[in-house]
């Protein structure tokens, strides 16, 4: 297998791109990866997307961009794995190029949530859900993971206020990320008296919905004097999978598919937790962070909050989290997360990232990207390449 | 609404009906075709009793717009007498008293009805067993 690295990435800023559409921001966000790699043509293009069929009435994404962005003819498809599907994207392009069978290859992940109302977009995102047997009972998505956390709280006897760890920080650090959607600080009494959504879950627990898109260029180490652009070191990328119900979960609190992602990725790495510098998780709900850090290895199981308030998270800790502000302060274009999440540490690893969210001297990042309830995890870990030759 | 959907899980949602494992006696609910356990595709239709206790739950405020006429309602994870969890949602009850390991049985239940002429979807929803 022949070593990767990423040696382009662009991004668009996560708003309400009500004057834009899919096509336009994900070549946007492809051309500016392309000019960031200095590269004029690719071998192939992964799409990652979850919901352009359900919100913009258009599938077939891989052709369409390509078209758009002015590769005519270049092989392309688009991945799904819900929220997932833009890390997934990465992981294709990854072993399209470990393997040898393609040298330059773009992941872009766009995703328009707001074409339709509210309402009607947290709908079609509960299609990440078993549709014969949650959703059609009545459940939501946050539901699902109200339901997480209601057991979460009872069994680890916690406050739901210990929870306002998570999304304070992710806040506090979006205020330095000009791509964020939420760019204000958040108290924790703002967010003790946040609206309940799905009990425990209040609007705070919750990233908002938003369009967006962010693309990387994934090329063989080997080939690196070819471009231009700043390489990073793409150690590992690996996929784990588990139910897509919870409810067929011998614990569901325990992400059987984050351990075998992350496990998998830090066996590929030859690292582990402890070498990890900073760590941008899939806080789609809070719950989801606390979770997201147990299965991974950085947390003993009920011990999430209790590690985020003793060993800091923030960025001066010991391991900084959702450095950029994670999806709840940037924002979660869900198919288009995953690679956001890697285009910010590749930021990290090439300082160039605002000082106040700089994480000095970091190595190795990770980045873990969640499908659904934890039924498709895909955990990256990069590693900054200047002091190699 | 999805008729062909609705038909075809009618076993399911009236009869609480899943699937035993011929090779191993494995049980699942949903039906599961491979058993999880020893991946023996025998299998025998098997219906559960619809009993059992709470595990979690949720009081759903904000509800996907099918269901805005019932908001709010409590949807919970039950653990079967059989060994079996399964999510439905919690009727009969208010959701202040809803609580962990609370003992419920299965009933049968308006889930919504599509608009003011279309069909009506019943199904399964659990409710506490009354204390003797």
């Amino acid at each position: 297998m022949r070593k990767v690295a990423i040696v382009g990435i662009g991004q668009m800023p996560v708003r309400e791109h009500w004057n834009s559409n899919l096509r336009d921001l994900a070549v946007c966000a492809l051309r500016d990866a392309m000019d960031d790699a200095g590269v004029q043509s690719l071998d192939g293009l992964t799409v990652g997307n979850m919901l352009s069929g359900a919100l913009s009435e258009q599938e077939h994404l891989g052709a369409l961009i390509v078209d758009y962005a002015g590769l005519e003819g270049v092989e392309a498809v688009k991945i799904e794995a819900a929220c997932g599907s833009g890390a997934a994207g990465i992981r294709m392009a990854y072993k399209a190029v470990a393997s040898g069978l393609m040298d330059a290859v773009g992941v872009v992940g766009v995703e328009k949530l707001t074409e339709y109302s509210g309402k009607y977009s947290t709908a079609a995102l509960a299609t990440a859900a078993d549709a014969d047997y949650e959703t059609t009972v009545g459940l939501s998505f946050v539901g699902i993971n109200a339901l997480l956390m209601k057991r979460y709280l009872y069994e680890y006897k916690f406050d739901k206020s210990d929870f306002a760890v998570f999304p304070v920080n992710a806040h506090q650090n979006a205020v330095h990320n000009p791509n964020a959607m939420f760019r204000h600080k958040i108290t924790a009494q703002e967010y003790a008296k946040s609206k309940m959504i799905a009990d425990p879950v209040n609007l705070l627990d919750s990233s908002p919905i938003a369009d967006g898109a962010a693309a990387v260029i994934v090329v063989a180490q080997e080939n690196l004097y070819r471009y231009p652009g700043k390489p990073v070191a793409i150690l590992s990328c690996e996929v784990g999978t588990d139910t897509l119900s919870i409810d067929n979960r011998t614990n569901p609190l325990w992400l059987a598919g984050v351990e075998r992602s992350a496990m998998r990725a830090f066996k590929v790495a030859g690292l582990s937790p402890q070498d990890i510098d900073l760590f941008e998780a899939h806080d789609a709900f809070s719950i989801m962070t606390a979770l997201s850090l147990e299965a991974s290895g950085f947390a003993e199981p009920g011990q999430a909050i209790r590690f985020a308030l003793e060993n800091g998270i923030d960025i001066k800790g010991r391991l900084p989290l959702n450095t950029c502000g994670g999806l709840k302060g940037r924002g979660h274009p869900v198919g288009a997360t995953g690679v956001y999440q890697v285009v910010e540490a590749v930021k990290q690893l090439r300082r160039e990232v605002d000082e106040h969210i700089l994480v000095p001297d970091a190595r190795y990042a990770m980045a873990q990207n969640i499908g659904g309830s934890g039924a498709t995890v895909i955990t990256t870990i990069l590693e900054n390449m200047s002091g190699r030759s | 609404m999805d008729i062909p959907r609705y038909w075809r899980l009618k076993n399911q949602r009236y009869l609480l009906e899943g699937r035993k494992c011929q090779a191993c006696g494995e049980l699942s609910f949903p039906p599961r075709l491979v058993c999880k356990k020893c991946k023996s595709r025998l299998s025998e239709p098997h219906r559960f009793i619809g009993r059992g206790t709470l595990y979690t739950f949720t009081t759903i405020y904000q509800t996907p717009d099918r269901f805005d006429a019932y908001s709010p309602y409590v949807v919970g994870l039950i653990d079967l007498e059989e060994g079996v969890r399964i999510t439905a949602q919690l009727t009969d009850v208010r959701p202040e008293e809803v609580e962990i390991g609370m003992a419920l049985e299965m009933v049968i239940r308006q889930i919504y009805a599509d608009g003011d002429r279309g069909p009506i979807l019943y199904g399964y929803k659990f409710r506490p067993i009354l204390q003797k």
